[in-house]
């Protein structure tokens, strides 16, 4: 099965076909994704010092470095 | 009301810089901070003047604080949603900001704990996203700073807002050790960064914090549109509180704050500004916070710990990303600053 391909930015949530993304690429490596690139939901954010973890209530959750999770809105 | 860069019109006399010498007298040598007057001085030396003054604010720093460094993490335990309106904050339920409101429940707040520890830290500071505490936040905080006790030997720090008396009472019955509170800028320029609550506010959380016999903690942000003059206020500002440690953020613009479009603060702009802290605040910790990757780089971070800088913040910030623990402790190591032992007391 492939990978759905990405259509919204995961830091603007615009439709990353319209424009160029750059400075949203590079802002996302100090930045965790806040929108769900495959629906634009804003996400659930939870950053811990060593990761963070992006849940998205239709697709699920991405993590990073050493996420603790759940988080509970 | 934007930070120019100085124009080189300090009492300069064959590129001898005046202020820098009182400094090293009056500062190094006495430890008597520098007042306003004298750290506007500092925020106007030229670019050319910026190695001697990193060079004397380490050395006020190594013969006043020593070379230990403290390393801290900090965690949100409850994001976004806030009713407060920081024009920098993207937590601020008044803005579009795409930050979603979050809880991080206790198994996950003591395993945050327990990683910083592992990373060498000694503080590890608590932080939610409210106007002041209300009971479930103080519940959660009693539930999960008493976890973290049992689990891993850290200092734990709170920011929870504004306090009442008793809210004060019941962190230092939690063991809390540590309260930051940031007055977040100079006095004459917060009500163009925060309508909601005022700076005086602020001062009796912090009034009340120092009775109870916390620590305080309180710094703010640089590069939010004010004066030179009033980050030297601001400086002074610091000094007359005295707190155990400032924090020293440089604005980091979040999309959909007010502040959202404002620029990122040159480089030697934020280098004067630590040494003009550290030349204000001598014996003070003064932690590099947030909005440092963005503001100075790699390079410009070292600079920092060789001008003045005492203390940092590992990994991650509440919303933002930080550099990897390991590369700070790795440039510590390389700079022979050790990391500041976990005081025995606990």
């Amino acid at each position: 099965m492939t990978e759905p391909a990405t259509v919204w930015c995961a830091r603007c949530g615009e439709d990353r076909s319209d424009s160029a993304h750059l400075a949203c690429d590079v802002a996302l490596v100090l930045e965790p994704p806040r929108y769900c690139t495959r629906c634009r939901r804003r996400m659930v954010v939870q950053i811990v010092p060593t990761g963070w973890s992006a849940r998205c209530s239709e697709h699920g959750e991405r993590r990073g470095g050493n996420a603790v999770g759940p988080v509970a809105t | 009301m934007t930070a120019t860069l100085p124009t080189g019109s300090d009492d300069t006399e064959g590129g001898h810089h005046a202020v820098l010498e009182v400094a090293r007298e009056q500062v190094l040598d006495r430890g008597v901070g520098l007042d306003e007057a004298q750290v506007r001085e500092v925020l106007g030396l030229p670019d050319d003047a910026l190695p001697e003054l990193l060079e004397v604010a380490h050395e006020v720093r190594m013969r006043w604080c020593g070379p230990d460094v403290e390393v801290e993490g900090i965690v949100s335990l409850k994001t976004g949603g806030c009713p407060e309106d920081c024009h920098f904050c993207s937590q601020s339920g008044l803005f579009s900001s795409p930050v979603r409101a979050a809880w991080l429940d206790v198994p996950s707040l003591v395993e945050a704990a327990v990683q910083t520890a592992a990373t060498g830290a000694t503080e590890f500071c608590i932080v939610a996203a409210v106007r002041g505490p209300d009971e479930r936040l103080m519940a959660q905080m009693r539930e999960g700073v008493a976890a973290i006790r049992a689990a891993v030997d850290i200092n734990v720090a709170a920011s929870l807002g504004m306090l009442s008396k008793e809210q004060v009472d019941d962190l230092v019955d939690m063991g809390v050790h540590r309260y930051n509170h940031n007055l977040e800028t100079a006095r004459s320029y917060f009500p163009h960064v925060v309508t909601t609550h005022t700076w005086e506010e602020r001062w009796e959380t912090l009034r009340m914090v120092r009775e109870a016999g916390l620590e305080v903690c309180c710094g703010g942000i640089v590069g939010m549109g004010e004066t030179l003059e009033q980050r030297a206020e601001f400086a002074a500002q610091l000094a007359e509180l005295s707190p155990h440690e400032v924090p020293l953020n440089f604005l980091n613009p979040r999309p959909g704050t007010p502040f959202g479009d404002q620029p990122v603060m040159p480089a030697a702009d934020a280098l004067r500004t630590i040494a003009a802290f550290r030349l204000a605040l001598p014996r003070t910790i003064l932690r590099y916070a947030g909005g440092r990757e963005i503001t100075l780089g790699d390079l410009g971070t070292r600079d920092g710990l060789l001008g003045g800088i005492n203390a940092v913040i590992v990994g991650n910030y509440l919303t933002t990303l930080g550099r990897p623990a390991t590369d700070d402790l790795a440039l510590l190591e390389e700079l022979s600053m050790p990391v500041k032992a976990l005081n025995a007391m606990l």
